[in-house]
């Protein structure tokens, strides 16, 4: 089937425009999580189980637990925000709001939907990576050096992950199973992407895997950015791997968009 | 010398179907329809559940690919010039989507966003809308602490926020209670007179038959009839029905025996006559002296005659 070209211009502001309005009458309650997780997993992994291990070698640095942790936190963050974003609240949206046919009466085209909403998907990792990040260097738990660079990054990673969500927006029949990708793809990743432990303490199998992973590389970006790049240029591999899982999910979302949408 | 302005066929069409067809897998929606509605009229879009109608709208807007046939809104080809079209349509559709999310003044914003209207132009909009559609002191509110003919009102306020020459109107009546029908009704006379076109559906007939200058009845995706509504129930009904409820066996035979256009449902008759009292006199007085009525025939007779009074899902 040949691909009809794309169809997006500035009208995916407005759409973008409409949940930012939305988030702003409820910021209060939507600052909340990325404020309060840290501390919780600081308060649950630092004096938790971080009493237990001494310290953690990573590129030639020792790290308490914590400090090894904190990073990931950010990454995980910016992939839960985009990825609860475009497949929960987007699927409320157009299934149950029908917000989504209301939008394009107007001049708007599927894509600039689609493409609003991924974005504000990439907003929402931006917000939380930010409140995130003063947590951590308010605890003292993250260098300041280079701390903005996370910005970009959840950027990066938001577009990354709200696109993978909201490719599954276009294909879920009903909301109860996007059960399914957040068990097979976003908690194993939570788990095993250089998160909670460095990688080399896996088999090596099990890194060429973790390898595969994107969160692996949001993860390892966010320690470099965090850590004053102690591996140097090598993590451009991990920018490349980000783009291109972007630019991959974006154009399997928009294809499944239209073809849930477009009737 | 020759005046190029009058009416007939040199005014301009603001929608040319010719074979529009849709088809969802094996389900045929529309068939193959053909219609045109000219510039300024209010044109009706009759149908039971299922008949086609929305499927219709949607690929008026350029939301539904259509199937076959070829479309045309305001001279502009649906396909290709979607966008151009939307800016200049206002569509009302037949769910109350608008925005729970958002307060009244806020739902108005967005769509003047997605118009791409300038801030103060849409800010004098807004307040404009809001008067028009009797939503000023609401505009506040939570869209969900609206009752839901408000709701219907805001979406229609939401259709005319770009100053549509075309308005498509699905169902905007469903659900309003007599002053707010009252209301809507005034506000699309006041749009025809400033020269819009309107497209509307409805399920009132008694709304229909006084609202349009054409309209077109269709059903299984096919044009049944179509016409000015008075000119509608001439042709298909006659000028009175006389109705007769119970049914004597006798009337039965004498409407046998007779070149008269009836109705038969059982506990009840319709007979549909072009000319009345003779008729009527004879029928009340053989058959039925009390339970029968002489009334107006309307377009209701009209849609329920080539419907069919199976009920629709």
């Amino acid at each position: 089937m040949k691909m009809r070209p794309m169809a997006i211009t500035s009208r995916f502001y407005p759409v973008w425009y409409r949940n930012w309005l939305v988030y702003l009458r409820t910021w209060k309650v939507s600052f909340l999580p990325p404020f309060l997780e840290p501390i919780l997993y600081i308060a649950a992994f630092g004096f938790g189980l971080g009493s237990l291990i001494d310290s953690i070698a990573y590129a030639g640095m020792t790290l308490s637990y914590v400090e090894f942790i904190a990073p990931a936190l950010l990454a995980v963050s910016i992939m839960n925000s985009s990825f609860f974003e475009t497949t929960y609240s987007s699927f409320v949206r157009m299934y149950y709001l029908k917000t989504f046919d209301a939008t394009m009466s107007a001049p708007v085209s599927v894509d600039e939907v689609t493409t609003g909403e991924i974005m504000w998907g990439a907003t929402r990792s931006l917000i939380a990576a930010a409140i995130m990040l003063a947590v951590l260097i308010a605890f003292g738990l993250i260098g300041w050096r280079y701390c903005l660079l996370i910005l970009p990054l959840a950027l990066l990673g938001g577009l990354g992950f709200g696109s993978i969500g909201m490719m599954f927006t276009g294909i879920v029949p009903n909301i109860d199973l996007f059960t399914l990708p957040t068990f097979l793809f976003i908690t194993p990743m939570f788990l095993f992407s250089g998160t909670f432990f460095p990688l080399d303490t896996l088999p090596g199998w099990a890194q060429v895997a973790a390898m595969t992973l994107p969160l692996t590389h949001l993860s390892n970006l966010s320690r470099e950015i965090c850590l004053g790049f102690p591996c140097g240029l090598s993590i451009l591999w991990s920018v490349l791997y980000l783009v291109c899982f972007a630019a991959v999910f974006f154009l399997a979302a928009i294809i499944t968009m239209r073809r849930r949408l477009i009737k | 010398m020759e005046s190029g302005t009058d009416s007939g066929h040199n005014t301009p069409q603001v929608i040319e179907a010719v074979g529009l067809r849709k088809t969802y897998g094996d389900v045929v929606a529309v068939q193959d329809i053909s219609f045109t509605v000219r510039k300024g009229e209010l044109f009706g879009l009759l149908g039971p559940n299922g008949a086609g109608k929305t499927s219709t709208i949607r690929m008026l807007y350029g939301f539904s690919p259509m199937t076959a046939g070829s479309l045309r809104v305001m001279g502009m080809d649906v396909t290709t010039d979607w966008r151009a079209i939307r800016a200049r349509i206002g569509v009302c559709h037949q769910e109350n989507n608008v925005d729970p999310d958002l307060s009244v003044r806020e739902n108005l914003e967005v769509f003047a966003k997605y118009f791409g209207l300038p801030r103060r132009i849409a800010g004098e909009k807004i307040d404009a809308m809001l008067k028009f559609m009797g939503l000023e002191h609401r505009e506040k509110s939570a869209v969900m602490e609206l009752s839901g003919g408000m709701m219907r009102r805001l979406i229609l306020a939401r259709a005319f926020m770009n100053d549509p020459e075309f308005a498509i109107l699905d169902e905007p009546t469903t659900g309003l209670d007599p002053q707010s029908r009252q209301l809507v009704w005034d506000r699309l006379a006041e749009l025809k007179k400033k020269g819009v076109t309107i497209l509307l559906t409805t399920h009132y007939m008694e709304e229909a038959a006084r609202l349009c200058d054409r309209l077109i009845i269709i059903d299984h995706g096919k044009i049944l009839a179509e016409g000015a509504p008075r000119d509608l129930v001439h042709k298909h009904v006659g000028r009175n029905v006389i109705e007769s409820s119970p049914v004597s066996e006798e009337l039965r035979t004498f409407l046998a025996g007779r070149s008269l256009e009836f109705e038969d449902l059982g506990n009840r008759i319709l007979i549909y006559c072009r000319d009345e009292e003779p008729l009527f006199q004879e029928i009340s007085r053989r058959f039925c002296q009390e339970n029968c009525i002489l009334r107006t025939a309307t377009l209701e007779d009209v849609f329920l005659r080539l419907t069919g009074r199976d009920l629709r899902e």
